[in-house]
């Protein structure tokens, strides 16, 4: 990948919560249009590496960059706006339970732009039909179910048409079709929308079926295993730890 | 039009060809929203699209192309969406694919009689829940009494700290302010009749019979009451209180009890300590600006306070100590699964409280007038 292909480049990153390092010389690129996956075990850091790609934590030491763009360098007006073109779904949905579902989405519009109210509102409800959810605008977050919730955490991460968008462990907590439901749908938005996105998962049918490249953080080392195509990495890896992952399996443990 | 985002309209026979130019994204300067049924001509059988000259596009291109298209398909008018980018087609299906609907307009905007309706629904509907808790409680105390009921004591004791010492600072700083301020305004009046004497009898009933046991209450109301509704609505969102209840074990003894028993207790023993220092507040301001010697209004709070004016004030504080705690776990008990909701459980712990406070204090205060106490 040359340098002009990557959206996001970051450079052995450190992440430190204080003086425990979380993970350490963590190099890899973000090809944009593409779907990356950041895989690892549980407590190895993935949501926090978000958080760092997000800009809500400075790393210990290393660089992000958006665009050949240094993101800590910048000035701090350059990254909220960095961080305009960035849309987030968190594990719940993270909305805002004293707004509707609709005032949820319009919310960035009404801040980020001068558009009208009914411009606003038009724009909202195709959002909502965007990700299935076309009637919803007046339903408060408590009304619907956790998948729908997600839905909606989508329709207003998008609602800025973001460069990238983030997710947290999507496919967390819903059922395999709800989960097929969405990943489809992250699919085809990716498609329609040109959108980078980044995934925080350890869902191994969704990290096949989305990502066309990937990271492996491990707990252990503390820093990362492997990166590239998980379909590739799950055949041709040479840690035993990633093609155990990838593979479900513990029996690779007692092969040569 | 914005200059930034323009339409050209070209007809050609029965077709006509709408050409985006410039930028249509939500970024671009506001504009009028544009009236595009104009576009079409009674010939007018098939839309087409030109986008070749379209720089940039966002939501802000397809909501207005949507409109176009909506228009386009009340005339019955042919759409060819050939000429549109690949990804705006794309959108367009997957806006138009049904997945979930919602299961009625329950949430839309209601009229005045509806919005009325709601109201009242919601007034009974809370008025039984009142009922209904109040009930629990009684049962709650009976397996207290009969020892079944499972709470934890190092709980029982840290509540009965955190609303009886702890609360204590605040209760006499308050209490000292109010029983200062009304011997100041009993001062003026009284010394116009030469009675500057009888301040101290103003401010001793007041204090014993209304002002220490309600001031003590309303502070325990935004204090404690507003933190069991807090804590409990939390323990609510993080399905605290389920994981009790689906181990058997009996929520309402476990957090309701403990916390209720506990301000019924603490609170008359605060009410004692408003009345004694806002007596104190009266007597510093009597014997420093009335030149009345302390032992003199001394001797003027005993007469006037007997023992029957404790004792009301006494009740009083008890009942207020159960409108706290019961206003504070039930807005807990029953809050909803957000963050908001725990907000407005909060907030409506304390107006309720308040309001139950006042209510019963008028109506002991005719209810002892009545019996002459």
């Amino acid at each position: 990948m040359t340098p002009s292909d990557a959206l996001i480049e970051v450079q052995n990153l450190t992440m430190a919560y204080g003086d425990f390092i979380l993970q350490q010389n963590l190099t890899f690129s973000i090809k944009k249009g593409s779907i990356f996956a950041i895989m690892g075990e549980s407590g190895c850091g993935k949501s926090t590496l978000l958080r760092h790609l997000t800009g809500l934590k400075r790393p210990a030491t290393g660089d992000i960059s958006f665009s050949g763009k240094n993101f800590w360098k910048s000035s701090k007006k350059e990254r909220i706006q960095r961080m305009q073109k960035c849309g987030v779904l968190y594990q719940s949905g993270a909305l805002w339970s004293s707004m509707s579902i609709g005032e949820n989405i319009a919310l960035p519009l009404q801040q980020f732009t001068d558009l009208p109210t009914k411009l606003i509102a038009e724009i909202v409800d195709l959002k909502l039909a965007l990700v299935g959810l076309k009637g919803f605008a007046k339903y408060p977050p408590s009304a619907i179910s956790g998948g729908m919730r997600k839905r909606a955490g989508l329709a207003r991460a998008i609602a800025l048409d973001p460069e990238i968008v983030f997710f947290d462990e999507p496919s967390a907590g819903l059922d395999p079709i709800s989960s097929k439901m969405l990943d489809d749908l992250i699919l085809e938005l990716r498609d329609s929308l040109g959108a980078t996105i980044v995934i925080v998962t350890h869902e191994l049918p969704s990290i096949f079926a989305l990502a066309d490249d990937s990271i492996f953080l491990d707990t252990e080392t503390r820093t990362m295993l492997a990166t590239g195509d998980p379909n590739i990495l799950a055949r041709e890896s040479k840690s035993l730890k990633v093609k155990q992952f990838l593979s479900r399996s513990v029996s690779l443990t007692n092969q040569p | 039009m914005n200059p930034d985002c323009a339409l050209q309209a070209d007809h050609k026979k029965e077709t006509l060809c709408l050409t985006f130019l410039g930028s249509w994204t939500v970024h671009i300067e506001p504009c009028a929203l544009p009236d595009f049924s104009h576009l079409f001509t009674p010939q007018t059988k098939i839309l087409s699209f030109d986008t070749r000259h379209l720089i940039e596009w966002d939501s802000r291109f397809l909501v207005e192309l949507c409109r176009i298209t909506e228009i386009a398909e009340k005339q019955a008018i042919t759409i060819e969406p050939k000429g549109l980018p690949s990804g705006v087609s794309n959108l367009l299906r997957l806006s138009q694919k049904k997945t979930f609907a919602p299961p009625d307009n329950r949430y839309s905007d209601p009229g005045i009689l509806d919005g009325i309706g709601r109201h009242a629904i919601e007034f009974g509907k809370q008025s039984n829940e009142m009922l209904a808790f109040t009930g629990e409680i009684l049962l709650s105390y009976i397996r207290f009494f009969t020892g079944h009921a499972r709470y934890l004591k190092k709980d029982f004791s840290f509540f009965l700290y955190d609303c009886g010492p702890q609360a204590l600072p605040i209760v006499a700083l308050i209490s000292f302010l109010v029983g200062l301020t009304l011997a100041f305004i009993g001062a003026v009046q009284l010394k116009m009749f030469g009675a500057d004497i009888y301040v101290a009898n103003l401010v001793g009933l007041t204090m014993t019979r209304e002002m220490g046991p309600m001031m003590a209450a309303i502070i325990m109301a935004g204090r404690t009451g507003a933190s069991y509704a807090a804590q409990l609505g939390t323990m609510q969102v993080n399905e605290e209180i389920d994981a009790l209840d689906t181990m058997g074990i009996n929520s309402f003894d476990f957090l309701v009890l403990p916390r209720l028993t506990a301000l019924i207790i603490m609170m008359p023993l605060l009410a004692i300590c408003a009345d004694f220092i806002g007596i104190f507040g009266g007597f510093f301001i009597g014997c420093l600006s009335l030149d009345i010697s302390p032992a003199m209004y001394y001797e003027q709070t005993i007469k006037a306070i007997t023992l029957n004016h404790f004792l009301v004030g006494m009740i009083k504080s008890v009942v207020f100590g159960y409108l706290v705690a019961f206003c504070g776990c039930i807005k807990g008990m029953h809050c909803g699964r957000s963050a908001d909701a725990v907000g407005k459980a909060t907030t409506s712990a304390v107006v309720t409280a308040i309001v139950f406070i006042v209510i019963s204090d008028a109506g002991f205060t005719f209810f002892f007038n009545v019996l002459g106490i």
